[in-house]
């Protein structure tokens, strides 16, 4: 019972970004980035000590400026991507101490501008040992990131967020960049990125990408992006659109995701309340439509193992868990391979066909008391999950026991 | 004196009578001197009485009589004695003449008894003398009587014989002058005794000529038969003959059916004739059927309504009536005329006959019945095919009295032949006609409302685009619009309850009581509960729900397509639904139809839980839609502005003023449909609120936040305190049926989107003042629409503190300037 109960963690900065470290499938471990325009910006990397229901934190500093997205390799641990705002006039401030802040303002020029940049960083080596020998130093004393390279380039505008190869060798991103989407060859381990090739969004009006990702299926050939009311899927190969689906939201698309193990079926969600869960071979309706939220969804995530628990955070203040099972990979619960089955589990197995699940949702998570904008799953733990609101506050939470027992046994 | 009185007593009985009374008088009762029956005569001193004692009658006169007294009775007493004794000598005299004349008498009758006696044997012996002589002729006249008899029987045989002889030429005779009957009943009296004596030659040519001719007849019988020109009556004057020709009755049967099967299918092509969704089959029959027919197409009734003459189809060109009443007087009356005549040659006549012994009623009803079934299905398949044409339905009552009279023809037809199942399957012809009906009326009433829906959406158009050409101001284009909300509500819901009524009075016909199928169970029951409530009535109601939920699903996401007028006129109307037009409309059909719930009906609550439900989900949608279209002017607002490099402001931005606007007119609408609804009283200044958390404990907490390591729970302390105290606001939540909730919805959604654009960007020091006057000009007018406007400042407090954190330069702006600048405004 005890340990069902949720983790909270909180930031001293308003923060958008989250993510799960990738290439970590041991520890749990999550990274936040910070959104502030005075102080300088962090990274927090939230280790969970899933036995002892511990949180520990270290944190790098982040001093190029406010994070709003944030990706993290899939190959190196030590490696991530940032999307973060810098405005122009001001960038001494990030060497000036936080107490300065109020004392900048006279600085401020009347034509600053706000530019929004990427780039690949790499975490110092010994980030995880300071932080355990004093945690008092370290937290004053951050080690700041070190930066590999620059995922910028003159010619194309803001990134809107940059996204890695998924389960590749941590060579190849993407970034999307107003009406641009930018796939990037990493050399040199990562300090030097070439432009290998891009697509242009043509269209009437200021097209703008505001999120993508990228499929892990085919091969990791096709990525989908969402601009406007609109979801898209470009071949990687020929950097061509494959479908486009008009008006999948009434409203402006805030997030997508891809089913990790069924290749056509894609989450998405938006200003509209609605997650729509769509099989891009027939676009014209959405597979299933969820509407239980009461604002805009900002991210819907799909279990990397268990592809019916669908997590969706909303600026509603709540983090939504469904169980999807009719359009899951599973949709007659746990299948369990002939080889594997052994006796006991035999008896299990036909336990669960005397009652299928239905879709549902599992739990409505509110802790949060400001709007969610990000929420993950876990690499490492398949059963826990973090979400993200705007005042700063980290929730990690558990798939209730009941259900994961239901789709375990 | 009494000695001598004794004896002319005795002497004469016959007179005695006569003078009995005067002798008993003289004499007293000599002989019945008992005679009980005179008391008075008691008296011994009664002279004429029995008792009499001349003794004491003397000593009594003598004492009491004087002499001359005595002298005198002794007179009188001489006097009577004399003229008694003259009245017994004539009696003597009398009698005794009378003797005399007796004895004469007697001896005159034994001289005639003499006299006759001889007489009497004379009379005998002439007796025996004519007996003898008869007797004798007797034996005379005997040979010549036997020979006159033989005689007599050889002139009758050879009558006959010359009958026989006769009977060709007779029947050849008949032949010729086709008097068919006479020949067979001539025929049918010589043919025993010519089978019977056939084996003589010369009775065998007879046989076999009267045979020729026969056969000769019954072939023209036949061929007369086959012809089929006859008349019905002809036609079973025909088959009689042939029966009692010894024709095969089954045969003649079959015939007989497949005869008046032509005919009656002749009958039924020209009532295909008169269908004709098949123009290809019957295209050159039709040709003359239309060329008829064309010329009083355009006044048929049938084409008077609308309905009718919009489709396509040129197939009621006659109308309904006119063709089930073809088919009953051509089809239906010849089709009981054959039963009739073929019960009566084959049924009732063979039951007399000889035939009933060889089963052949049986045989023959089977046939009939197979005959009848096979026919009056295809009737029937016509009959449907020509009621499915019948779409239009403008006038229900020429359909059901078509079938009405459809129906009571086929009663008809269950009377001449009780076992039929032909007029089961009219009955379910009728039903089926009756549900098809009840589906068309329900289609109708749909394609109705809709209709009324897309005119209530144009009146809702029209005002506004020519508002909106000859003003720009806001309220007044918001005012103008709405004014006949109200009044098309009214009439929205007042013409679709007229169409409910006039629907239901129309299907009323089919229960009417001068309708036959009326009283079938069928009729009485089910199409009352079933049929009118449940998939009309019941279903119109569910189908207007229907709709209007899907206003809310198909049409939502855009916004646009749906004018938020009749989302909120839509929800208005179920609701108003939900409170009485649902049971209203239930009672109404109840009591019309006298509805009998045999099986289980739709409860009137839960159409009431469909239509609040509807109206909600219209009203939740309404608030969506109108919200978004703010949140859509606020989001452009935000997001197409540099925040960084913006002037000082010196206005509210117009766009605000639009908001209020926009909100001002909204509030009107919602205003003409939905009551008031409570709020929460105002504080006492409400427009004048500053954001008293943004600019004191909240603002500084969070600029002063210093930079300390992180940990758990530790950071924002103040704001997460403050939210723990305010409640969570669903931004998109359902709305309560009234004004106030209506506008909370609304603002609640458009200022949520306006915070969460402003996170989104980067403000310079006058993007966040800017951000603050226009903050407080929504505060000063949007505070009156809502319930509980804290909520209004809870919210404009998180984008003005949103809009500082997110300020590069968070340089607030003195509350008394922002005042002034949105007084000016």
């Amino acid at each position: 019972m005890e340990d069902d109960a949720p983790v909270i963690y909180g930031l001293e900065f308003q923060a958008r970004a989250l993510t799960a470290q990738t290439a970590e499938t041991d520890a749990v471990r999550f990274l936040v980035g910070t959104q502030s325009l005075k102080f300088d910006n962090q990274i927090h990397i939230i280790d969970f000590d899933d036995e002892n229901n511990i949180i520990n934190k270290n944190v790098l500093l982040h001093q190029a400026g406010e994070i709003w997205h944030i990706g993290a390799s899939p190959a190196d641990k030590a490696v991530l991507t940032t999307c973060y705002n810098k405005s122009e006039s001001h960038c001494f401030l990030l060497s000036v101490a936080p107490f300065a802040a109020s004392l900048c303002s006279s600085f401020f020029s009347s034509d600053s501008r706000v530019v929004s940049c990427a780039a690949v960083w790499r975490m110092p080596s010994d980030w995880e040992t300071g932080s355990h020998e004093s945690p008092d130093e370290s937290a004053h004393n951050p080690q700041t990131l070190e930066l590999l390279c620059h995922l910028d380039d003159s010619t194309h505008g803001n990134a809107a967020c940059v996204l890695w190869e998924p389960m590749g060798d941590g060579k190849r991103v993407i970034s999307l960049a107003d009406n641009h989407a930018l796939l990037w060859d990493l050399q040199e381990s990562s300090t030097q990125a070439t432009v290998s090739s891009t697509a242009t969004l043509e269209g009437k009006g200021q097209l703008k990408f505001t999120s993508g990702k990228w499929s892990p299926h085919h091969n990791c050939s096709q990525l989908a992006t969402a601009n406007d009311t609109a979801i898209r899927g470009w071949d990687l190969r020929t950097m061509s659109q494959i479908y486009c689906i008009e008006n999948a939201h009434g409203q402006l698309v805030r997030d997508l995701d891809f089913n990790p193990n069924r290749q056509y079926y894609l989450a998405s969600c938006g200003d509209d309340c609605k997650v729509k869960f769509w099989d891009v071979r027939s676009v014209q309706e959405p597979v299933k439509t969820l509407e239980e939220h009461s604002h805009w969804v900002w991210s819907v995530r799909y279990n990397h193992s268990h592809d019916q628990l669908v997590l969706t955070a909303s600026s509603d203040s709540r983090l939504i868990l469904s169980n999807m099972v009719s359009i899951s990979s599973e949709p007659f619960g746990h299948l369990v391979d002939d080889e594997e089955l052994s006796e006991g589990e035999e008896l299990h197995q036909e336990d669960k066909g005397k009652e299928p699940l239905k879709d549902s949702v599992v739990s409505t998570y509110e802790e949060h008391e400001d709007s969610v904008y990000a929420a993950e799953w876990s690499s490492a733990d398949p059963w826990l999950f973090a979400s993200l609101s705007y005042d700063g506050r980290l929730v990690i939470n558990r798939v209730p026991r009941a259900l994961k027992y239901r789709i375990l046994l | 004196m009494v000695g001598d009185g004794s004896v002319p007593v005795a002497e004469d009985p016959g007179r005695r009578r006569r003078v009995h009374g005067m002798l008993k008088l003289y004499y007293g009762l000599n002989e019945e001197g008992k005679a009980p029956e005179q008391p008075e005569s008691l008296d011994p001193c009664d002279i004429n009485g029995p008792h009499f004692d001349p003794e004491l009658y003397l000593n009594k006169l003598r004492r009491e009589c004087s002499l001359t007294e005595l002298m005198d009775q002794e007179t009188c007493m001489v006097r009577q004695i004399r003229s008694l004794d003259s009245d017994m000598q004539t009696l003597v005299y009398e009698n005794y003449n009378k003797f005399i004349s007796a004895t004469d008498t007697i001896r005159k009758m034994k001289n005639d008894f003499k006299k006759m006696e001889d007489e009497m044997d004379c009379l005998s012996a002439n007796m025996a003398a004519i007996t003898e002589f008869s007797a004798r002729i007797s034996g005379t006249l005997q040979d010549q009587h036997a020979q006159i008899t033989k005689l007599s029987g050889v002139h009758t045989l050879l009558r006959k014989l010359q009958f026989l002889f006769e009977l060709p030429a007779r029947l050849n005779k008949c032949l010729e002058l086709q008097a068919y009957a006479q020949a067979v009943n001539t025929h049918r009296r010589a043919r025993c005794v010519l089978q019977q004596y056939s084996h003589l030659p010369s009775f065998k040519g007879i046989q076999d000529d009267c045979h020729a001719i026969m056969d000769k007849l019954a072939q023209e019988l036949r061929q007369k038969f086959r012809d089929g020109g006859s008349s019905a009556k002809d036609l079973s004057e025909c088959v009689e003959l042939l029966l009692q020709l010894d024709e095969p009755a089954e045969e003649l049967c079959d015939k007989f059916l497949s005869h008046a099967r032509s005919r009656l299918e002749s009958d039924l092509q020209g009532l295909e004739a008169e269908i004709r969704p098949y123009p290809s089959t019957s295209a050159t029959k039709d040709a003359s059927v239309h060329g008829l027919s064309s010329t009083t197409a355009p006044g048929s009734p049938a084409d008077g309504s609308p309905k009718n003459s919009s489709l396509p189809s040129p197939a009621s060109n006659t109308d309904i009536l006119e063709f089930i009443d073809r088919g009953c007087n051509e089809f239906v009356s010849s089709l009981c005329l054959v039963i009739t005549s073929y019960q009566e040659l084959f049924i009732n006549h063979a039951q007399k006959g000889e035939l009933a012994s060889k089963n052949i009623p049986q045989m023959a009803n089977g046939k009939l019945h197979v005959f009848v079934d096979d026919l009056a299905a295809r009737y029937f398949m016509l009959v449907e095919r020509r009621i499915q044409e019948e779409k239009g339905v403008g006038d229900n009552s020429l359909l059901v009295r078509a079938l009405d009279r459809f129906h009571r023809r086929l009663q008809a037809v269950a009377k001449l032949l009780p076992g039929s199942a032909v007029p089961n399957k009219g009955t379910e012809i009728v039903i089926r006609a009756a549900t098809e009906r009840v589906k068309q009326y329900l289609s109708a009433l749909q394609s109705f409302y809709m209709d009324s829906l897309t005119d209530v959406r144009q009146a809702l158009a029209t005002p506004r685009l020519s508002v909106a050409g000859t003003s720009v101001a806001g309220p007044a284009s918001g005012r103008d619009a709405p004014t006949s909300l109200p009044e098309l509500l009214s009439s929205l819901s007042a013409s679709i309850l007229n169409q409910i009524k006039s629907v239901l009075a129309s299907v009323h016909l089919f229960t009417a009581k001068d309708i036959t199928f009326s009283n079938k169970p069928y009729f009485k029951g089910e199409f009352c509960s079933q049929g009118v409530r449940e998939s009309l009535v019941v279903s119109f109601i569910k189908f207007v729900c229907q709709s209007s939920r899907q206003f809310c699903e198909t049409a939502g996401d855009k916004g646009g397509s749906t004018p938020p007028a009749l989302l909120l006129l839509l929800s208005r109307l179920c609701l108003d639904y939900e409170t009485s037009t649902i049971s209203y409309i239930l009672t109404l059909t109840d009591e019309q139809f006298l509805v009998q719930h045999h099986s289980p009906v739709t409860p009137v609550t839960t159409l009431c839980a469909e239509a609040r439900e509807a109206a909600q989900k219209l009203l939740n949608h309404y608030v969506k839609v109108q919200g978004l279209i703010i949140s859509q002017m606020l989001r452009k607002s935000v997001e197409t502005r540099d925040w960084v490099n913006t002037i000082e402001p010196r206005n509210v931005r117009a766009v605000m003023k639009r908001v209020v606007e926009d909100t001002t007119s909204i509030d009107v609408q919602v205003g003409l449909l939905y009551e008031e609804g409570v709020r929460k009283a105002h504080s006492s200044d409400s427009s004048k609120r500053t954001f008293s958390v943004y600019s004191s404990s909240r603002q500084q907490a969070r600029y002063a936040a210093s930079y300390t390591p992180s940990a758990p729970m530790d950071t924002n302390l103040l704001s997460n305190i403050h939210k723990l105290f305010s409640e969570r606001i669903d931004i998109f939540s359902s709305v309560e049926f009234n004004k106030v909730s209506v506008m909370t919805g609304i603002i609640k959604i458009s200022l949520k989107t306006f915070l969460e654009c402003v996170r989104l960007r980067t403000f310079g020091r006058y993007g966040l003042q800017q951000i603050q006057v226009d903050c407080h000009y929504l505060q000063m007018y949007l505070w009156r629409f809502v319930s509980d406007e804290n909520l209004v400042h809870f919210l404009l407090d998180e984008i003005v503190g949103s809009a500082a954190h997110r300020c590069l330069d968070p340089a607030p702006m003195e509350q008394s300037v922002i005042e002034v600048i949105c007084e000016r405004g």
